[in-house]
Order: C-alpha cells, then sequence, then structure tokens
C-alpha cells in the first residue's frame, strides 16, 4: 500500500534517521504516522510496516500491542483523551470524564455511532501544573472545566 | 504566552528564555548566550568536559539523581564502537510536566546540551525519544533541527572544528516504561519496551549495543549554563551534592499550580506557600507527592523539609521527577493509591511476574476496598503486597508502583479503617455534596 | 583453562569455570535455586523472579539466573528472606492461574505445581475475580490456555532461537500480556511442538495427547524416531499397548530437548486403519488373509523351489528396519538363497566417502559435531526441512559459540539467516562454490561438512580433496534420508559389499536392475515400496512382501506378512552420523511380527536355521559387533540407551562409484515415504500441502 505523498517523504526521512541496516528503529513512530492517516492499524498497514523496515508482521503486532497510542480499531474524526491521573484527578479529572461519557454516551475506547468522536481515559500527558488536562487528538486543553468540556465537544461534534 | 506566570522567587537559569518572543528560534536563542557553553566546550577535553559537569554535582533530573558526570564518565570513549547521545523526552511521570516546556520554549538548548555530550562522549549522533502524546514538540524540535543544521552547529566539522554531530527526534507511541532507560532503548530499536538486564548499562551497551550517553532532557539542558557560568558557581545555586537549579511541578489543591524553577534544596513548605500560592480554598495540607507518582507520600508534618535528592532520602521519600502533588484535607487517600495503583497496572510491561500480578492484584484490591468492600485483613494484606513486590521486580517499576502504596497504607491507616464495613467512601461523599 | 573461581552458596564452597551463572553453578553442587524462565539453552530473561538469591555486599537481591559467579562471592539461598520472596512470586503467579489441576493435562507433571509444593504457601489470600480468557487451537498440535500462561517465555525462546521459526511472540501489555500465534489466530511453523514440550505449565497442551491420559498411567518407553536419519531419541507414553504421545521426557538422547513433529507426533501411523494385521495370500488373482502357517510355507515353499532350480532371486532391504533384520537378511540372500541380487534405495553416497577417507580416522562427524565444531559448510541440502535435529544443532552452535555457517544450496534456506556466507548454485555447481570460498574459510581452524545427495560419486571424491588441502581438520557428514539408511549400507544391502564393506566374491543386481530384469523368478521386498516409482518387468515373478501396509508393491505381492513398527520391534538403528542406538519395543499391533521374525520363521520353514542362526536380536547384534567393521561399539552404552558411533571403515572400499543410483527423496518434515502417508497428524497440518508442492518440483 502507499500513503499520500507527504506522509511518504516523512516515511522516508524516517527510514534514513537510522543507522545503515537499524531501519527496525522506524517501526513505532511508523505505525504512529501511519495510523494518523489511516485511522487506525490496520492488518494492511501492519504488513506494510512490516515489509518497510524488515520484520515480521507477527513482530509488528507484538509492538503494535505493546503501546497504548496504537489501535487497530478505527477512533473517531476526533479522539477525546481526558486524563484523571493523580494531579487531574485531584482538580476534577474524573468528574469530566464521567461528564464526558453521560454527554456523548459511550465509554472508554469507544466510538460515537456516527464515528465521529471517540473517548478514552488516558493515563498522565504531562500537564499536571494546569490540570485537568484533556487531549483531542494531540491538541492539549489547559485547566478544563466542566463548561469548556461542555463547549469543546459541542464544537468538535460539528464537522470541520 | 506561558502557561502559567513566573514567581520572583525562581531563580532563571534553564528558563531564562521562557516567555521571550519567538524563544524557540535560533535567533533568540543566539541572542542569548546561546549554543556559546558548547562554544566553550569545543575549546576543552572531553575528560575537562566531564569533570566539569562532575564538579557541578547536578544529578539526573529523570528521577533517580544520579550523578551526570559520573554517567558520562563510563562511557568506553576508546571503543570502536559509534557512540550515541539519548535523549529522554518520554516523561509521563504522573506530576511532571516540565520537559515539555523546556523542548517547547527553548530546544536549541537541548541540542546544545547534546552537543557537549557528545564532545565529551565522542559521539557523532544522537536522537531524542519524545513521548508520542508531545507529537507537537516533535514538530518544534524538527524545526530547531533544521536551524541548527542551517546555522552549522549541527553537521559535519561544526564550526570549522574537526567535530561532526547530527541529532534526530524519534516518537514513541505510549508507554510510560519506556521512560525507563533501558526499555526506551528497545523502543527506539523497534521493540515492545521491556527492560533489558543491567548490566550492561547503556554506557556500555545502549543504542544497538554501543556506548550511549543516556540523559533526561533537563539534565541536557543543564549542560550549557554549567559550562558557561561554571561548575563552582552552578554547584553553588543548590545545596551540596544537589548542584544547581531544577524545574518543580507544582500541581493539586495549591492556588497558582504551575512550573517553577528553583535552586535545588528549596524547601517545600515555601514551594507550596510562596511560589504555589498556597492552599486552595485555605484548605488544610494532609500529603505532599514530593517527586512524581511513585514517590513516597510525605504527610502534612512532614513537609518542612528541603527539596534535594538527599534531604528527600532523609525523610524516607525522593525528590524523583521533580513532580509536587500537593494534596489537601478532603483527598481521600485510598483513592490516591488506587488511582496511582492503577496506573501502574495499566503501565507494567507485563515482563516479571510480581510487578504484573502484583499491580494487578493490588488495583483489585484497592478497588474493591475504596468501594467499601474492604475486610480488616485486606489493609495488612496491601502493605504486605507491596512490600513483596519492593526490591523483587525485574526494573524500578515495581517499586514505583510500591514506595506509595507502602507509605500511604502506613500513614494513612485510619482513612482505610473508615471504607470497612461497607462505609461509602467518606470524602467522595462529601465532595458529592458539595458538587450537588 | 581458566582458574576456577572459588565463592559459596548458603555457605558450601563451591569452584566453577568464569563466567558460570549463579544458578548452574548450584544446580551442579546440588543446590536447588528454583526458576520457571531460566533455561541454559536460550537467552536469560530473569523475567520470572524465583531464582533471587542475596549475595553479600550487594543492596538488592540478586537474580542467580543472570549473575556470574565472583571470586570470594558470599550467596545465600536458603534464607528467611529468600523463603518468602519465593512464597510471595508463587502466590502472585497463583492469583490469576485457573486451579484446574484436575484436568489440566499438565497435572502431574507441572512445574508450577512442583513449585507450589516445595516453595509456596498452602493457601492464597487472592479473592478477586481472576483474568479469563478462552482456549485456543493454534494448529492440529498446538493448542494454548492463555490464563494458564505463566510468562516464563520459553517458548518464544526455542520458537525464535532454537528452532530459528519465530512464529511465537508477546502481545499486549501488564497483566493481559499473551503469547500469539504468527498468523493472528493460528500458526504457520514447523509444527515441532517444541513450545508445548518446553511448557512448564499447561498452557501449552498437545493436540495429540491432550485429554487422553493422566502422565502417570503411562509407562515411558525410550526408542528412537524412525522417520529421518538423525537417529532423535523418542519417549513414547504407552497405556494399554496404545501409544498416546511422544516426547523426550528426560532428554536423554543425542537430540537433548529437541524433536521435530515427526519424532513428537508422527507415531499416529502405526495403528492406522489400513494396517495389515494378518498375512496375506494371492489366491485366484486376489490377495486373501491367510494363517501365518500357510503364509510362510507358500513363500518357503516357492523359495526353495525356485533356489533348487537355480532361478533368479532378487532382494531389497530397508532404510528403516534394524542393523539386526538388514544383517540376516543379506544373511539369508547371501547364504541361505545363494545370491547377491540384494539392494535397497541408496539415498547418500556413504559408500564413496569411506572410501575417500580411507588411511584416515577421525573424520566422520558425530551429531555433536554440528553443534562444537567452530565452522560447518551445508552443501546442497535444506537441513532444517530435511535434518532436523541436525540443523538444531547447527542454530545452538551459532548461539552458544557463535560458529561460522557456510551455506551452499539450490534454494533459499533457514540457514541463511545464520550463515557467514551463502550462495545459491545448482547441484553441478556446488563444488565450484565451495571452491570460491577458499579463501574465507582460510581463517578457520576447523571445519564440518554435510552434504546432501547433489554431491556424489567424483563429486565426494574432490569434496574430500578440497577438504584435505584447507591445512586444518575437517569432518564430514554424508546426509541420508531414513532413520537406518546407514545401518543398510553397513549391513551390506548391496550387492558388491559385504557387511563392513568387505567386497563381495561376486556382484549381483542392483535394485533398479532387478525391476527391469524380464527373467526374475522371485522379488522380496522387505520393508520398502521399489514399485511406487518403477515397474516389475517380469510379470511371472513370484512377490513376497513385508510391510505395514498396503504399499504399491505389496498390492503386486503374491504373498504379504504383515510387519510390526519401528516401536514394536527392539533392535539397532545406525543414524546418520553412523551412531548405533537401540530401539525399544513400545507396543504391539495384533497380527504382526517384526521382520526379524518373519525371516527366522521363514528361514526355519526352508530348513536354513543352522544357517541363519537364532533371529533374536541381541543375538544377532553380537554376530554384527563380531563381524562387522566398526560395529564392536560398547554394549553398556548401546543398553542403557545411548548412542555410539561406528568407528570408520578406514580401507579402500573395492566398488565402483554408482552414482545413478543414489536419489534422496527429500522427505520435509510432514513427509515421511509410506510411514508419512499413514500418518493422520503428519497430514492434518496446513503445512502440508505446502511441503508436497516442493516435493514436486
Amino acid at each position: 500500500m502507499t500513503f499520500s505523498p507527504e506522509m511518504e517523504a516523512r516515511f522516508a526521512a524516517m527510514l534514513l534517521k537510522y543507522p545503515e541496516g537499524r531501519q527496525r528503529s522506524a517501526l513505532v513512530p511508523m505505525l504512529l504516522y501511519a495510523q494518523d492517516e489511516v485511522g487506525a492499524v490496520t492488518p494492511e498497514v501492519v504488513n506494510e510496516v512490516a515489509r518497510r523496515v524488515g520484520v515480521d508482521p507477527l513482530q509488528v503486532d507484538e509492538v503494535l500491542t505493546y503501546y497504548s497510542m496504537l489501535h487497530r480499531q478505527k477512533w473517531g474524526r476526533k479522539h477525546l483523551q481526558i486524563c484523571t491521573n493523580i494531579s487531574c484527578l485531584l482538580v476534577g479529572g474524573e468528574e469530566l470524564w464521567h461528564q464526558a461519557c453521560k454527554k456523548l454516551g459511550i465509554g472508554h475506547r469507544e466510538v460515537t455511532a456516527d464515528g465521529e468522536i471517540s473517548l478514552e481515559e488516558v493515563e498522565c500527558i504531562g500537564a499536571c501544573s494546569w490540570a485537568p488536562a484533556i487531549q483531542v487528538n494531540y491538541d492539549f486543553y489547559h485547566n478544563v472545566t466542566p463548561e469548556k468540556l461542555d463547549e469543546l465537544i459541542d464544537t468538535m461534534g460539528k464537522k470541520s | 504566552m506561558l502557561y502559567n506566570e513566573p514567581h520572583p522567587l525562581e531563580v532563571k537559569i534553564l528558563t531564562k528564555r521562557f516567555g521571550l518572543p519567538n524563544s524557540a528560534s535560533i535567533d533568540t536563542f543566539l541572542a542569548t548566550e546561546g549554543y556559546k557553553g558548547f562554544e566553550k566546550a569545543l575549546t576543552m577535553t572531553p575528560d575537562a568536559i566531564i569533570n566539569e559537569v562532575k564538579a557541578s554535582g547536578l544529578r539526573g533530573r529523570g528521577g533517580a539523581g544520579f550523578s551526570t558526570g559520573m554517567k558520562w564518565s563510563f562511557l568506553p570513549r576508546n571503543s570502536p564502537k559509534p557512540k550515541y547521545i539519548m535523549v529522554n523526552a518520554d516523561e509521563s511521570e504522573p506530576g511532571t510536566c516540565k520537559d515539555r516546556l523546556l523542548i517547547e520554549y527553548d530546544p536549541h538548548s537541548l541540542i546544545e546540551g547534546m552537543l557537549i555530550a557528545a564532545l565529551a562522549a565522542g559521539s557523532n549522533l544522537g536522537y531524542i525519544y519524545i513521548r508520542g502524546e508531545y507529537r507537537y514538540l516533535i514538530d518544534i524540535m524538527d524545526r530547531a533541527i533544521v536551524e541548527a543544521r542551517e546555522r552549522g552547529f549541527l553537521g559535519n566539522n561544526i564550526k570549522g572544528s574537526e567535530f561532526s554531530f547530527d541529532c534526530h527526534t524519534h516518537s514513541g507511541a505510549g508507554a510510560y516504561e519506556c521512560g525507563e532507560e533501558s526499555a526506551l532503548l528497545e523502543s527506539f530499536e523497534g521493540k515492545r519496551g521491556i527492560p533489558r538486564i543491567r548490566p550492561p548499562f547503556p554506557a556500555v551497551a545502549g543504542a544497538y549495543q554501543c556506548p550511549t550517553v543516556l540523559n533526561n532532557v533537563e539534565t541536557f539542558c543543564s549542560a550549557p549554563p554549567i559550562l558557561l557560568m561554571g561548575a563552582q558557581a552552578y554547584a553553588g545555586l543548590g545545596t551540596p551534592k544537589n548542584g544547581g537549579t531544577r524545574l518543580f511541578c507544582l500541581s493539586g489543591h495549591i492556588n497558582k499550580p504551575g512550573v517553577y524553577e528553583l535552586p535545588m534544596g528549596f524547601p517545600l513548605m515555601r514551594m507550596i506557600e510562596e511560589v504555589g500560592g498556597g492552599m486552595r480554598g485555605g484548605k488544610k495540607l494532609k500529603a505532599v507527592i514530593p517527586g512524581g507518582s511513585s514517590c513516597p507520600v510525605l504527610k502534612a508534618d512532614e513537609c518542612d523539609v528541603l527539596m534535594d535528592f538527599d534531604s528527600l532520602a532523609a525523610a524516607q521519600s525522593m525528590l524523583g521527577s521533580g513532580g509536587v502533588v500537593v494534596m489537601d484535607e478532603d483527598t481521600c487517600m485510598v483513592k490516591a493509591a488506587l488511582r496511582i495503583m492503577r496506573f501502574y497496572a495499566h503501565e507494567s510491561c507485563g515482563w516479571c511476574i510480581p510487578c504484573r500480578e502484583g499491580t494487578t492484584w493490588l488495583k483489585k484490591l484497592l478497588t474493591r476496598f475504596h468501594e467499601g468492600m474492604g475486610q480488616r485483613s485486606d489493609i495488612i494484606l496491601i502493605g504486605d503486597l507491596a512490600k513483596n513486590m519492593l526490591g523483587r521486580t525485574f526494573c524500578p517499576l515495581g517499586d514505583a508502583a510500591a514506595l506509595p502504596t507502602i507509605s500511604i497504607v502506613e500513614k494513612f491507616t485510619e482513612e482505610f479503617e473508615a471504607h470497612l464495613e461497607g462505609r461509602p467512601c467518606p470524602y467522595e461523599h462529601a465532595s458529592q455534596l458539595v458538587r450537588a | 583453562m581458566a582458574d576456577l573461581v572459588k565463592f559459596t552458596i548458603d555457605g558450601i564452597a563451591i569452584e566453577a569455570a568464569p563466567g558460570t551463572l549463579v544458578i548452574d553453578a548450584a544446580k551442579r553442587a546440588g543446590i536447588e535455586i528454583p526458576s520457571f524462565c531460566y533455561h541454559e539453552d536460550y537467552s536469560l530473561q530473569a523475567a520470572c523472579r524465583m531464582c533471587l538469591v542475596e549475595v553479600e555486599k550487594m543492596p538488592k537481591l540478586q537474580t542467580a539466573c543472570t549473575l556470574p559467579v565472583a571470586e570470594g562471592m558470599v550467596v545465600r539461598a536458603g534464607t528467611q528472606q529468600i523463603a518468602t520472596a519465593r512464597k510471595y512470586t508463587l502466590e502472585f503467579l497463583l492469583a490469576n492461574h485457573p486451579l484446574d489441576c484436575p484436568v489440566c493435562d499438565k497435572g502431574g507433571e507441572c512445574e508450577l505445581q512442583d513449585m507450589a509444593f516445595r516453595y509456596g504457601a498452602g493457601e492464597s489470600r487472592y479473592t478477586e475475580t481472576k483474568l479469563h480468557v478462552d482456549e485456543a487451537q493454534w494448529s492440529p498440535v498446538v493448542f494454548f490456555d492463555a490464563p494458564r500462561c505463566i510468562l516464563c517465555f520459553r517458548c518464544v525462546r526455542v520458537c525464535n532461537e532454537g528452532m530459528g521459526v519465530g512464529a511465537l511472540g508477546v502481545v499486549n501489555r501488564g497483566a493481559v500480556s499473551e503469547i500469539a500465534p504468527n498468523k493472528g489466530d493460528h500458526l504457520e511453523c514447523d509444527e515441532c511442538g517444541m513450545c508445548v514440550d518446553i511448557c512448564p505449565v499447561g498452557a501449552l497442551t498437545s493436540g495429540t495427547y491432550r485429554y487422553k491420559t493422566r502422565p502417570w498411567e503411562m509407562e515411558h518407553v525410550g526408542t528412537i524416531c524412525t522417520h529421518c536419519s538423525n537417529g532423535c531419541k523418542t519417549t513414547l507414553g504407552v497405556r494399554n499397548d496404545q501409544i498416546i504421545r511422544g516426547n523426550n521426557r528426560d532428554r536423554s538422547g543425542i537430540n537433548g530437548e529437541f524433536l521435530c513433529i515427526k519424532g513428537r507426533y508422527g507415531f499416529d501411523f502405526y495403528d492406522h486403519p489400513e494396517r495389515l494385521q494378518s498375512p496375506l495370500l494371492r489366491t485366484n488373482g486376489k490377495l486373501e488373509p491367510v494363517s501365518w502357517s500357510v503364509a510362510l510355507n507358500a513363500a518357503a515353499t516357492k523359495f526353495k523351489d525356485v533356489k533348487a532350480r537355480g532361478g533368479r532371486f532378487g532382494v531389497i532391504g530397508s532404510n528403516h528396519t534394524t542393523n539386526e533384520e538388514n544383517f540376516y537378511l543379506q544373511k539369508f540372500a547371501r547364504q541361505g538363497l545363494g545370491t547377491n541380487n540384494i539392494d535397497h534405495h541408496r539415498t547418500g553416497d556413504v559408500v564413496t566417502l569411506l572410501d575417500s577417507l580411507s588411511g584416515t580416522t577421525g573424520k566422520l562427524a558425530a551429531s555433536e559435531d554440528f553443534y562444537t565444531k567452530k565452522a560447518v559448510l551445508i552443501l546442497g541440502a535444506d537441513l532444517s526441512i530435511e535434518q532436523p535435529f541436525l540443523a538444531f544443532q547447527i542454530r545452538a552452535n551459532k548461539r552458544h559459540n557463535n560458529a561460522s555457517v557456510y551455506v551452499v544450496t539450490e534454494k533459499p534456506v533457514r540457514e541463511d539467516k545464520i550463515a557467514s556466507a551463502s550462495v545459491r548454485a545448482e547441484a553441478s555447481g556446488q563444488l565450484a562454490a565451495v571452491e570460491n570460498w577458499r579463501g574465507a574459510l582460510s581463517g578457520q581452524t576447523e571445519l564440518l561438512i554435510a552434504f546432501g545427495d547433489s554431491i556424489k560419486g567424483d563429486a565426494v571424491r574432490e569434496l574430500v580433496a578440497f577438504g584435505s588441502s584447507l591445512g586444518f581438520p575437517v569432518s564430514y557428514c554424508c546426509l541420508l534420508d531414513y532413520s537406518n539408511s546407514r545401518g543398510a549400507v553397513d549391513m551390506g544391502l548391496i550387492p558388491d559389499l559385504l557387511p563392513g564393506f568387505h567386497a563381495a566374491e561376486a556382484g549381483g543386481m542392483t535394485a533398479p536392475e532387478m525391476l527391469a530384469s524380464p527373467d526374475l523368478d522371485v522379488l522380496w521386498v522387505v520393508g520398502a515400496n521399489p514399485l511406487s516409482d518403477a515397474p516389475l518387468a517380469s510379470t511371472s515373478a513370484f512377490v513376497v512382501v513385508q510391510d505395514m501396509f498396503l504399499t504399491d508393491t505389496a498390492m503386486r505381492a503374491d504373498i504379504v506378512f504383515p510387519a510390526s513398527s519401528a516401536y514394536e520391534k527392539t533392535g539397532t538403528v545406525t543414524n546418520v552420523c553412523g551412531e548405533v542406538q537401540r530401539l525399544k519395543r513400545a507396543n504391539s499391533t495384533m497380527g504382526t511380527k517384526p521382520d526379524l521374525e518373519i525371516m527366522g520363521l521363514l528361514g526355519k520353514e526352508m530348513g536354513l536355521a543352522p544357517v541363519l542362526g537364532p533371529w533374536l536380536p541381541d543375538t544377532v547384534f553380537e554376530e554384527i559387533r563380531k563381524t562387522v567393521r566398526g560395529y564392536n561399539v560398547p554394549l553398556p552404552v548401546i543398553s542403557t540407551g545411548g548412542a555410539a558411533q561406528t568407528a570408520p571403515v578406514n580401507g579402500r572400499i573395492p566398488v565402483a562409484n554408482r552414482p545413478e543410483l543414489i536419489r534422496s527423496a527429500h522427505d520435509t518434515l510432514f513427509t515421511s515415504g509410506t510411514l508419512g502417508r499413514y500418518s493422520k497428524m503428519l497430514n492434518s497440518v496446513i503445512e502440508k500441502s505446502d511441503a508436497e508442492k516442493s516435493l514436486q518440483h
């Protein structure tokens, strides 16, 4: 399979980052970027990435199932990640989590029926001093209040 | 825009460019003594650089607090193998959010730190392993690397010297365990993030089994100021054997949470009351996690302590990664213990039995306990299971899970007793009433 | 040798070679340090934490499996702290482990049971719900029960490092980590069952064995696998005359822990429904069951008659009958029937190799040498597929001793992955390819050359000349097909060679000549199927066949004697490296007799008993030891289940090269001549069809 020209360029550069014969190093980042584009690590992505970095598909499976950001199922166009780890927990992260579940009608690692939004309770995302924090795809939102979360979910639902 | 206002008590060494316009650009960097530490290092021998770092009293900012100069000195420089510089930017210790700022606001200082380490190690190639969630930092870092190449700070014969060095970013994909240095190397090599048997340590057999300098972002960023101001001046900022400043990440129930650069050995209570603006809502302090979630918690009456590695060790806790999590009187410590254990059970790599089974067992047990279905014998069991993970696991993650648990169950036994006999969590109940 | 390191464990003074791991040193000193994940052949894991010990001056407990001994080291394994650590580790393990021991195949042979018995606590404090995942079938021979898995990663290592297959991996993280097969929900691999064998618990179970019996209900009979020439010991679990499983229970064979699918699962041909259980006599053009006395009498009468009128006999022996049977058969032919028309399907040019090596000693590789020699050259053979144990040895040699491996084959082979150099060449170009490596090989100090049937006749002589010119010791292994191909040559199943490679006084017909002879009067075939690929020219020939099944040859027979399988007889076989090993009878199938007994009875019926002597395996073996050059092997070694290499001939062998008679069947992991066709298990695995395709090239 082929990816978009931009992604192909990224992958070509990525493979060159590592010393000759060490292209397996590109496995984890390549899976993550491929997932960003395809929406999931599909069996095709597994085979393609395996081929490009020179490993067996089983070795890709081993890696893919180890890292919590990598997933086989398709997430929503907007993936809402709510941190409930200790710093966020202390200042309302768990309440935000319940609020999001209730508002979207889905649970942990689930996707709304229209496939637009998916939800995940995540571990510390490195925003502890500006807690509670959430991430939508790769964008951080800090000091989130229940009102801000409501607003955010409302705008997320709208197709951009 | 900064995430939080600076505080007047801060000593701005690593954070001096935070808040400058275009602080991440190489022009801003060069205008503020950027790459000057490296240029000085270019005139020094590797041993002189290492001695300078040793003398500075710099200790690893990732959590373990090992002397950086010592670590660099373990590298077999005469090895015929290539040597690598590896930056651990897999910041994921709960309570910690400082490396993120260093890369966001001052990526060139990290490159400069890598260059200095590369000179000391005889390395020509480095990588920055950035956690996958920090995607925007990868883009910032990539731009900085391109700038540095364009201005001749990366590449062949840097600044007309014989020294050549280049570096690249490398993305993780969500795994706390990859912050452990040998697991990071496995992950970097495209494998599951399972730690390696040590020895050999990364200094001898790191990336691709080659000698590797592996440090935390903040550690590398501390190298340029050390060379610039001199080891003595840097060391003098902190307490004995705890040189310099570090970034403390204040979070939890305080008025002004934020990341602040303070001298090593800064008193914890002043950190909470002055820098952090005191307890939120005038509540009473109950407990503090002084250095990220893997540290034993301090009770309020144990918080009269200086924030350096040795003082906290004396207080039976750890300075760790600088994540100071402050908990007020309304905090349920059973819940805190549960949440921390849930994290470690989620992040356990599954390699060794005590960690894999122990964290999961404790997670289930604490969940049941917090729901009011605990028995008195469970209180002993919680501590007992944690103690039997301690020191027996393959890597420090087992200890990281055990230490806070042991400290909480021992220091807050009465809170566990308050959850017995089907009683609902008294704190959760209270807060729910407040919210209602 | 380096000085031994002196240290103590629990106050006991121990000496060990530098680099020895504490866990191994302790074992040798009789101190058990328990472990699940440690396996001396495979990479270190330090995962199970059972082997933690106290070491003086080290603040933390250390894993004995990763700790090399050091001078003056003080180790404590018997302290209260260590006892507690072991107990808790077991409690952690048992937390999620299902306690279905009463119905678990591994019950009674389970390392977790043993450990819990010895080091564990009598009760568990675990009251939470256990994780559960349903059992999965990964192939006809491999089942996986995830909750029972303790994640010692032995299976992953044996498959990857030991077999070079890498069909097993680890997926997920933390408590839900799981062993996974390479094709998502199933395996595509060698189906060797090594993963099942090495599993300390009942997580990986065998398709042939599961839920059949309790281990203590079986007798365990160590015998030699009858499929390929490597001569692996397989321990057959027998209950009520039924073979229930094959494994290598006590690892006492030359193969140590190794068995392939054929050795482990390929025993099942013995109770195939088509197994012959009665003699057959052609009556009115049809083969009809008759009694042994009728059949023996009919055969003897015909043999006597043809012998009396000076008719032509043709005798074709087997590659998988015992040395005793082969010896007896050639004696029967030569002394009883007065003919040198005796042959067998020759699968490798042993004769030319031995002749080329005349005047030298120590040039024939033992199976151990594949593990110890510093360099190994594989010539014209897909070793992993055709000689799986030898290939296993080479992989271990690479892993443990960093041996140099060189490969010259027609097609890509598994050994390419571990080879210092590998090249593709047609049979005719293989010697030239080796010659090209003269420079590369010059840095070596010793070399083992294993060659297949592409090197035969003068090519063998050229190869030996090349080896001799290298200037360092070179040993050789002529690769062969079946469990006693080597023994068949040694025992004189060749027209112009008597047992022990003495020249026969007169020549005789080769097997193809017998089949092509229009006036052959009798064709006697013992355990072979020559008519499967060539017709019998003599339409009037009287054909007597001894076999387990109604083969193509048996269908043409006038008399068929139902023979016992190798697992139903005693005797000796000689493997590809000339190592003599003993078969031990595991079971019997009603109505069959061992070939030796059939020949003995036939001889007796003909009045030849005084000439041929008793047909007792031990008596015949004694005669072999006394009369066959090289076979004076030590009896205590053989009779206790050991292997003894026959001594080389060390003299010229006065026969002409007949390379055209040498042809390997190139049986794969999933084929085994006639036997393979009747093994349900070999035919059930999906890899079989791929193997068949490659055979039809």
